[in-house]
């Protein structure tokens, strides 16, 4: 015997149903055919004609892919960390402090998340180029001009992410903790610290996910001999799109979730209650 | 702690928040071991004044001594007090432990001596079970315990607590009320709480000021704040209170003559020379309610009864009299019966002893 549908068990209704199945089909359908044709023994991604593994040994023989992924990997990594300390530190500064012209920087803090990339990436282009930036450099100085532009760009979503966060912090606690004798510094790094980490990491996969996927502000600072991953599967996808160019897709999703996966551990739940 | 030294001293303390006077020209003492409560309505300053303790104000103008050290210039950290806040503001990323023994472990305290202090201040107020807890699996009490450990681990001079009990439900407080007793005889020291719950600070503290508008208005034990107000705000802040208007005859010998509104000539006792407006206060408990006109040389008011507030133990009767207006009656349920004998619209009598009143003059 089956119980009535209450009201609120929507996931038992037979439509609610019907309709979740065509969102997940929708959203993850493409996904699961790229992954489904990295193993496929055509070169062309229609007809399923047998299963190898041959697509990941040429994409992992390919040096210049291998070399763009790489970059792209060292960009997002750099450009995280900067990211995240800059946007963190703006997000506290904000946060804690009244100064003049504070609703100004708030407001402008927030320019490079609504400026639309084309037009930062042909500013950056500009920029880089009166200002003679150093071009020809040693591995990874060379990736300096793409992790500042991803710098610009992504940060503020940390400070975005953190702010909202600090807005459930009770400020009595810092208090408590000079009260019970720690200096400014033993405050910040034992209380609210950790209290920002919830949002530092969070603000973190943003930031990496952002560097890692993006084309257009690369494609505009990048020099001539500096190549990322999603701009060289561009030039790739060009000429063909072979199933290589489904395994390297393949190997960058794998990472993603990896690296979410990771960020996730570190979010215990019960840490981050305030 | 030297002996004839007060704990704290507040000496013409002035504080602004622009053009707002929080702290109004205080000096104050806090006695060595005493259980100390700043009374007032929210906005009067006992909060300023417990933050400047702590060092998170500073005073505008005036000087804060703790112990009898001048803490100008001290910041919070390095100041021989501990808070307990309204909020507990107890660390939700560690245990109940490691709060407890925070403070004892940033202030450079040897890390064999911490173990044995946590554990001795956990004892203190009954967590030893909770230890390895986090706050979020806390209830509020047992937060509250926490703060008031985390806190006392530290072995300050002075115990701060800014309306600790007003987010506990009514049962807890009161026990709680006890058990902060009972730990400031433990411990030995002093402890300054803000409320603005005056049943609160009259069964706690030994020693209360009540504050209004930035001014200490009157600094006494609870009996005497209850039975010898100074003021009109104290007395009637300070539980429920009738006040009749009149104007001073006279005063000689320790006795005055008062003619009160509505009411007449009364006769009594008065150490001071004469003023003349004045109001004879007089506490609703120390009224009866009569049925009859009672044979009594007291105050006598015929009345109607207006409104009746039912508490169990007790009643507060509202009588509408015809010649000194409304009047509150404490009536004690002391034999049980099925139904209030003084129901809305009962004609009655109320009387009160000319003695049991408090002359107020301002």
């Amino acid at each position: 015997m089956r119980n009535p549908i209450g009201p609120l068990e929507f996931t038992r209704r037979g439509w609610v149903r019907l309709w979740l199945l065509a969102v997940f089909v929708f959203l993850y359908a493409p996904i699961v055919i790229l992954i489904a044709f990295s193993f496929n023994q055509s070169r062309r991604n229609i007809v399923w004609t047998g299963f190898t593994t041959d697509w990941y040994g040429r994409a992992l023989n390919n040096a210049s892919l291998i070399e763009a992924f790489t970059n792209s990997i060292m960009i997002a990594l750099i450009s995280t960390v900067l990211s995240v300390i800059l946007g963190g530190l703006l997000a506290l500064g904000l946060y804690r402090f009244r100064f003049p012209g504070k609703p100004v920087l708030d407001g402008v803090a927030a320019l490079p998340i609504v400026i639309p990339e084309i037009c930062l990436g042909v500013a950056l282009l500009v920029f880089y180029a009166r200002v003679g930036w150093p071009v020809g450099l040693p591995w990874p100085l060379n990736l300096s001009q793409v992790i500042i532009g991803h710098v610009v760009f992504s940060f503020p979503f940390v400070a975005v992410v953190v702010r909202a966060r600090m807005e459930g912090f009770d400020r009595s606690l810092e208090e408590a903790s000079k009260d019970l004798g720690a200096s400014e510094w033993q405050t910040f790094w034992n209380v609210t610290l950790p209290y920002m980490k919830t949002g530092l990491i969070a603000g973190a996969l943003l930031a990496m996910t952002l560097s890692l996927d993006d084309f257009v502000i690369t494609f505009f600072t990048s020099g001539p001999e500096t190549i990322t991953f999603p701009v060289k599967i561009y030039s790739m996808v060009r000429q063909s799109v072979t199933p290589e160019v489904n395994a390297a897709s393949t190997i960058l999703i794998l990472f993603t979730v990896l690296l979410t996966v990771i960020a996730l551990k570190f979010q215990k739940p019960s840490e981050g209650v305030g | 702690m030297s002996n004839g030294v007060p704990i704290v001293r507040f000496e013409n303390i002035e504080k602004s928040f622009g053009s707002f006077k929080a702290v109004d020209g205080v000096t104050l003492d806090v006695p060595n071991n005493s259980f100390f409560a700043l009374l007032g309505p929210s906005g009067c300053g006992k909060t300023t004044l417990l933050r400047m303790l702590a060092g998170f104000e500073h005073p505008t103008s005036g000087r804060v001594l703790i112990d009898g050290e001048d803490m100008a210039g001290i910041p919070p950290n390095k100041r021989p007090v501990n808070m307990v806040f309204q909020s507990y503001a107890v660390f939700p990323h560690m245990t109940v432990r490691e709060n407890v023994g925070y403070g004892l472990r940033v202030s450079g305290v040897p890390r064999g001596e911490i173990g044995p202090r946590v554990e001795d201040a956990l004892r203190m107020v009954r967590l030893e079970a909770f230890a390895d807890r986090k706050p979020d699996k806390l209830s509020g009490g047992q937060r509250q315990r926490v703060a008031l450990a985390r806190a006392l681990v530290k072995k300050p001079k002075l115990l701060l607590l800014d309306e600790p009990l007003s987010a506990l439900d009514k049962k807890l407080r009161e026990d709680m009320q006890l058990e902060l007793v009972r730990l400031q005889q433990e411990v030995g020291i002093s402890f300054v709480i803000v409320t603005h719950d005056q049943d609160e600070a009259l069964s706690m503290a030994d020693l209360i000021a009540v504050m209004n508008r930035g001014k200490v208005l009157q600094v006494a034990p609870p009996w005497d704040l209850y039975e010898e107000p100074n003021c009109r705000f104290v007395a009637d802040f300070i539980g429920e209170m009738n006040l009749f208007e009149g104007r001073m005859l006279s005063a000689d010998g320790g006795q005055a003559r008062l003619d009160l509104k509505g009411i007449g000539l009364v006769d009594v006792p008065w150490d001071y020379p004469a003023t003349s407006d004045v109001a004879l206060a007089v506490r609703p408990e120390k009224m009866r309610l009569y049925r009859e006109e009672p044979e009594l040389g007291w105050v006598r008011l015929p009345g109607k009864v207006a409104q009746v507030a039912y508490f169990g133990d007790n009643s507060q009767v509202f009588v509408e009299t015809s010649q000194a207006g409304r009047v509150v009656v404490l009536r004690h349920n002391q034999s049980r019966s099925r139904d209030e004998p003084y129901r809305t619209g009962t004609d009655c009598w109320v009387a009160f002893e000319p003695t049991d009143g408090i002359v107020l003059s301002d």
